[in-house]
């Protein structure tokens, strides 16, 4: 994949700060609030035009919760989304719609995610009718019947699939459905959600081979998210990796996975198996204990205390934040700064 | 002792009757299983490799299920004609099995102990509080905190990672010579799959087990396998040792497969290689080679009838007609 490394001032989306909590309820008349999941707890980070951000982690980290703030699908707790200058938060109801426009979500399950009772043609016309009934785009039934058929192409599939219905499909051609209706709009970011997770090997390269042909096309930017390394290792230009709600290494895609900072970053990357008998077998594994901790209690130290193997006293009073040690590398991790 | 046959499979063909036609899950494989011996069983999704195992210990549910032909040997004692005595002491006993969902595969609404012990008074005789003291030890094997205490817990009280480690050390707890593991860790975050497939090697290295292990994870079998079989469409279509496969893999699918799957060691700045198209449907399933449509060798002959194995050295056996002349003569 080519690392298109855009001018920093071409940044297409700026998350800052931004916080996902959900309430947790009790009680069956009078709920009560009892706490929090702090599914996401203070990210921030950047997408630059064109590039494709790969964000990484194990389940239940705040993946899809960021992804889905970011399409304002969730309410953020707190924080600034700013979408080519904007506050996504702030924005009245007609104007996030003309933004949200230019952003468009793909996701995991292609079985899910397709209404069995529209058909194709419906399912990747929807986007296109509903900003043609508010007014933001002018177009005639015929020009609609037209894209959806150029799209169709575009993604590998037959024109005339049109009248087909989700079932007639396999879970690849399914994924591709989707990905039409992603670019139904012309958008410039796309959101995509565990887009190959789903998807049996020899599938999933044709999926991220069309992914990639189609952000050359049409210049688009993503952010990318999976919990295949070697996936996201293959797309992306930088990589964002989260843990229990944070970001805590973000770095250039080929600079993390050579050198990486972060005991968490070392130990996931030492965790995933390598197709190669001979290369395996000279590896050594970083066996972290345990599970991932709920995200449910306020952290004061360092969200990677309980199971690091390198942690220090001031990783448990102190948290560190996410902190530039190398140009385009920022990692959150005492090992390489002082507590302040 | 390595290279004591204990399982072999030889042209099993389990058929389902469904109202669309015959489905060819499993046809005609056949492979042995040493003592002491990992071996890989990959493809993709609907490749008949969980139905091959389900086979081996008799659970396929009939109808719609059917063993049309081919026998399965335990110790050299068919498993097919086994009476339901034998099969009881078979399952769970001499072979059992740990499958990709632990939540399924546990009953929620008993305890672990109960679960646990229960195995164990049923396989091996034991009384309650033996089986139980075993179940303690077992769990503690398995690398679960104070199993003491956690034995009494039920399984939603468990995360992902301890229902599998609670699932192994109950197929693990009669000894078993054989364990089939049926996808263990695809449910798993890759941490956890790496605690996981350590104490499967671990356990099964020390208690001398012999272990099939089904995946679609070309990095799983890489790490853990001996030998591998490589199925496509009902069929084993190559079968090789771990080096071997990886380092000279014979037949086009296999090859398409490991060039297809992102390495986490290299980066790749072209495209990725992508095998067209998709596996077939197993509906009345033609007698050619069923990967012809995909492979780009492709040749008359591969329309027409499905390849002999051609024999490499070392046990590397592969279907396909590109080393088939000998074969296509006869």
């Amino acid at each position: 994949m080519e690392t298109r490394i855009a001018p920093h001032n071409d940044i297409l989306l700026d998350v800052r700060n931004l916080k996902v909590h959900f309430p947790i309820e009790e009680g069956v008349l009078l709920r009560k609030v009892v706490g929090y999941i702090r599914a996401v707890d203070g990210i921030d980070f950047e997408i630059r035009k064109g590039e494709t951000l790969g964000l990484v982690g194990e389940s239940g980290c705040g993946k899809s919760t960021t992804a889905r703030a970011i399409a304002q699908l969730y309410e953020p707790t707190a924080g600034e989304i700013y979408f080519q200058g904007k506050d996504l938060c702030k924005l009245s109801k007609e104007d996030l719609l003309e933004a949200r426009m230019h952003m468009q979500m793909i996701f995991q399950d292609p079985y899910a995610s397709l209404n069995p009772r529209m058909t194709v043609g419906d399912i990747i016309a929807e986007p296109l009718e509903i900003y043609r009934g508010r007014g933001f785009l002018q177009v005639t039934s015929s020009d609609i019947r037209k894209r959806i058929e150029d799209l169709l192409e575009k993604v590998g599939l037959s024109r005339n699939f049109v009248n087909r219905f989700p079932h007639e499909f396999s879970g690849g051609q399914k994924q591709r459905i989707g990905i039409a209706r992603a670019l139904a709009l012309n958008p410039k970011l796309i959101l995509a959600d565990e887009p190959v997770s789903a998807l049996d090997v020899s599938i999933q390269s044709q999926i991220l081979n069309l992914l990639h042909d189609l952000q050359e096309e049409f210049a688009l930017t993503y952010l990318f998210i999976a919990h295949d390394l070697a996936v996201i290792r293959h797309i992306s230009t930088r990589v964002a990796v989260m843990y229990l709600g944070v970001i805590v290494e973000i770095a250039e895609s080929a600079e993390l996975y050579k050198d990486p900072f972060h005991p968490y970053t070392k130990a996931l990357l030492s965790a995933v198996p390598i197709p190669d008998p001979q290369v395996e077998r000279a590896r050594k594994r970083i066996i972290l204990e345990g599970d991932v901790p709920s995200p449910d209690r306020e952290r004061h130290g360092c969200y990677f205390y309980d199971r690091c193997s390198q942690r220090m006293d001031s990783c448990q009073t102190n948290i560190p934040r996410l902190t530039q040690v190398k140009p385009d590398h920022r990692v959150a991790c005492f090992l390489y700064f002082k507590p302040s | 002792m390595q290279n004591q046959e204990i399982l072999r499979v030889e042209n099993l063909k389990t058929y389902f009757n469904t109202d669309d036609g015959v489905v060819k899950a499993v046809d005609s494989v056949s492979f042995t299983l040493n003592q002491g011996e990992t071996l890989g069983i990959v493809g993709e999704s609907g490749c008949g490799k969980s139905v091959t195992n389900l086979s081996v210990m008799r659970l396929i549910s009939s109808p719609p299920g059917k063993i049309m032909g081919g026998d399965v040997f335990f110790h050299g004692k068919s498993v097919l004609s086994m009476s339901e005595d034998e099969l009881r002491d078979l399952r769970g006993n001499k072979i059992s099995m740990i499958f990709q969902d632990p939540m399924s595969s546990l009953n929620p609404f008993l305890r672990i102990s109960t679960q646990l012990v229960e195995t164990l008074c049923l396989h091996q005789g034991l009384s309650r509080s033996e089986a139980r003291e075993k179940a303690v030890q077992m769990l503690r094997l398995v690398g679960i905190p104070t199993p003491e205490k956690r034995i009494d817990a039920y399984p939603h009280q468990f995360s992902g990672g301890m229902r599998q480690r609670a699932m192994i050390a109950m197929a693990l707890s009669c000894n078993p010579e054989i364990l089939i593991a049926d996808e263990p860790t695809t449910a798993l975050d890759v941490t956890i799959q790496a605690q996981i497939l350590e104490i499967i090697k671990d356990l099964t290295v020390k208690l001398n087990t012999a272990v099939i292990l089904v995946t679609h994870d070309l990095g799983v079998v890489s790490g853990m396998c001996n030998n591998i079989c490589v199925m496509y469409a009902g069929r084993i279509v190559e079968r090789a040792s771990t080096d071997d496969m990886f380092s000279n893999p014979k037949h086009p699918y296999t090859r398409g497969l490991i060039r297809s799957v992102p390495r986490l060691d290299k980066t790749t700045k072209e495209r990725l290689y992508s095998i067209p198209g998709t596996p077939p449907s197993l509906i009345d399933i033609p007698e050619c080679c069923p990967f012809h449509p995909r492979c780009q060798h492709a040749m008359d002959v591969c329309r027409m009838k499905y390849p002999d194995e051609t024999d490499f050295e070392n046990g590397h056996k592969a279907c396909c007609w590109l080393y088939g002349d000998s074969n296509r003569a006869a």
